[in-house]
């Protein structure tokens, strides 16, 4: 059987880059678990809503995407933190299920209430990122732009992110996410650290939307990413921003390769069977992923 | 005055156990059973099938998930991917040749096996682990049901339900189909009522409210978390089922998606966890929340004069299941059966108020 090598070698490079992307998805779900051992299921609905900031910013105010960009993160940010101080500040003590329960509702919220604001009239307008060229070609490979920026953007925010957790925060929130009694006990203010991890979240998340925007369009289609983002997650450890980056590399691209192989044997749809079976196939073998702290608790 | 507690003595462990230690709950009981018994006749066909018999079926789902999320407090986001292989597993059973009867249980049947296998690997952690993984189960029965011909029928087809036959009458007219659902949901809610008051039950409760410690009292919470998933996906495959024939008619993949297991777990949040009326409040208000909110925007919208889009009354919906199981987890995480337990107890001393501080 003779295999095309290109082919075999556009689908792993676009998927790489595709699960770079997811990568950047995850590391809100990933930030807000280090910081306060909350499962983040809002996080589809925050990359939609930050999709959606960018695209009022840049169509209805008519701003250039250079000053979009960092204007919407600043939003987000304020948005993220105002989700914790209002809603999870008040859960806090309450049994996990119920906190888990509550981010999902949230999710639902904002996947109802925010395409409703800025309805687009059914429409899903593109988020116009400007690239050189739509495509590079290396051999007989095509590699996506779109996809190749948002990768180097995924790996280039989780060096800023290893590196921040260097520093006087970043070792403030660490001391959080280790034993939150210890940290507030020698005088470490908890809400504010885990408020800002909510905040960087929500940061993340409007990079994501407005990459993913410019790719797929943005309307409420882009909260699905929650799926992805939690499969992503969960592979590389909860608590592991080096472990969220290979494992949006390893996601991609046996997605794409099961895309671009099984597909048209099965009629479709293969992409979202292997985020399942690597969410459930990950449960079963290594709960706290490829590099997550092994404290899961077994019973 | 209405729940008079004048003259009522508890003279035995016997009677203070019972299920209504206060008369006037029993009547009350005895009274929406008939109201519900004679509704068929007193309503219109149309009132019946689209209020009444959904009401009913969506309490029965909600009292079979409330079994897991409210007794065992284990999460299951993925509820109606349990309902969805009940209903196809009798309806491809019924086809076969099955009779009705039988067909049901195997479909219960079938959803609790592979709701038990999946729920092997999903217990061995717990919390967020449980509730993703149950999340992705949904996904997981979606990509089959829409992917393999043989099971959904192919894609965009739907599978017509065969007609449902008890013991040999065929049931072909809405109050016939209004008494099977009926009778299963009574079936539940009495098994529900009653479980609480068994070791099962507590075993469950105990486990729910700390697992170490029901551990350390030898309750082997596994065992016992098993247990429920097992009963809850029997009775969502049963009701999943009964949701088919009854309701429906035909089983397409879209009855069973996402948005229904996240519909169900609004109405248990809503309804309140642990609680059997509960379950019944929570669907009533799920199901008719949207509608009533449907037509009061566009009944203002026409007073008042101003455009509403038709994607802003599509997005109703969710709004407000997202913000119902945010605003009810924040403020009253008991839901409606606690506000309906608050005037209850209110008017238990109604108008001695004053007695109870």
């Amino acid at each position: 059987m003779d295999l095309d090598w290109w082919f075999i070698g556009e689908l792993i490079v676009n998927g790489a880059n595709a699960g770079l992307m997811y990568s950047l998805v995850a590391l809100g779900i990933v930030l807000i678990y280090k910081a306060s051992g909350v499962a983040n299921l809002a996080q589809g609905a925050l990359v939609m809503t930050g999709g959606y900031v960018v695209l009022a910013l840049a169509y209805d105010a008519g701003l250039p995407m250079w000053l979009v960009i960092p204007l919407s993160m600043v939003i987000l940010f304020f948005f993220g933190m105002g989700i914790e101080r209002v809603v999870l500040r008040r859960m806090a003590g309450q049994p996990l299920i119920m906190i888990i329960m509550l981010t999902l509702g949230l999710e639902i919220l904002l996947r109802g209430i925010v395409p409703a604001v800025w309805d687009r009239g059914g429409q899903s307008p593109i988020i116009p990122i400007t690239l050189p060229a739509d495509a590079i070609f290396i051999g007989d490979m095509l590699i996506n732009t779109s996809y190749l920026l948002g990768g180097v953007i995924a790996i280039f925010l989780v060096i800023l992110f290893v590196y921040f957790f260097r520093t006087r925060i970043g070792v403030v929130s660490r001391a959080v996410s280790d034993d939150p009694v210890a940290a507030w006990s020698v005088g470490i203010s908890v809400e504010r650290s885990i408020a800002l991890s909510w905040g960087l979240a929500a940061v993340v998340s409007a990079i994501a939307g407005a990459l993913w925007g410019s790719i797929q369009g943005v309307d409420w289609t882009l909260s699905l990413l929650l799926l992805k983002a939690v499969a992503v997650a969960i592979l590389g450890g909860l608590d592991s921003i080096i472990g969220a980056i290979l494992a949006g590399f390893m996601l991609g691209i046996a997605e794409n390769l099961a895309a671009g192989f099984l597909d048209d044997i099965v009629g479709g749809g293969t992409k979202e069977l292997v985020v399942a079976s690597v969410i459930l196939l990950t449960i079963l073998i290594r709960p706290h992923g490829m590099f997550g702290r092994e404290d899961i608790e077994r019973i | 005055m209405f729940y008079r507690q004048a003259a009522i003595r508890h003279t035995s462990y016997d009677q203070t156990k019972k299920l209504y230690p206060i008369p006037f709950d029993k009547w009350l009981v005895v009274a929406v059973l008939l109201v519900a018994l004679l509704a068929p006749f007193m309503m219109s066909g149309l009132y019946l099938n689209s209020y009444l018999l959904p009401w009913v079926i969506w309490s029965t789902a909600a009292l079979s998930l409330n079994l897991l999320m409210g007794y065992a407090g284990q999460i299951h986001l993925g509820y109606a991917a349990v309902m969805a292989i009940g209903a196809y597993s009798s309806v491809h059973a019924m086809r076969l040749g099955v009779p009705f009867e039988f067909a049901l249980i195997l479909g219960g049947a079938t959803a609790m096996i592979i709701g038990v296998g999946f729920g092997f690997t999903a217990l061995r952690v717990k919390g967020l682990y449980l509730a993703i993984s149950t999340l992705a189960v949904q996904y997981l029965v979606d990509w089959v049901l829409t992917h393999v011909p043989a099971i959904g029928g192919g894609t965009q087809a739907t599978l017509q339900t065969p007609t449902p036959a008890l013991l040999g009458f065929e049931i072909t007219t809405d109050i016939g189909r209004y008494y099977l659902a009926f009778g299963w949901c009574a079936l539940v809610t009495i098994f529900m009522l009653n479980v609480k008051r068994t070791g099962l039950g507590r075993a469950l409760i105990a486990v729910r409210e700390k697992d170490y410690a029901a551990s350390v009292l030898g309750v082997n919470s596994y065992y016992y978390k098993l247990i429920a998933f097992a009963v809850s996906s029997f009775f969502g495959g049963v009701t999943g089922a009964i949701l088919a024939f009854t309701f429906f008619g035909a089983v397409t993949p879209e009855q069973y998606s996402i948005d229904i297991s996240i519909q169900i777990l609004a109405m248990v949040v809503v309804g309140g966890l642990g609680s059997v009326l509960g379950s019944f409040f929570g669907a009533g208000f799920i199901l008719l929340a949207p509608l009533f909110l449907n037509n009061m925007v566009t009944g203002m919208a026409e007073a008042y004069d101003f455009g509403v889009s038709r994607s802003i009354l599509s997005h109703i919906p969710l709004i407000l299941y997202g913000g119902l199981i945010m605003l009810f987890l924040l403020f009253e995480p008991l839901g409606l059966a606690k506000i309906y337990d608050n005037i209850r107890k209110y008017f238990l001393v109604w108008p001695f108020g004053f007695s109870r501080r």
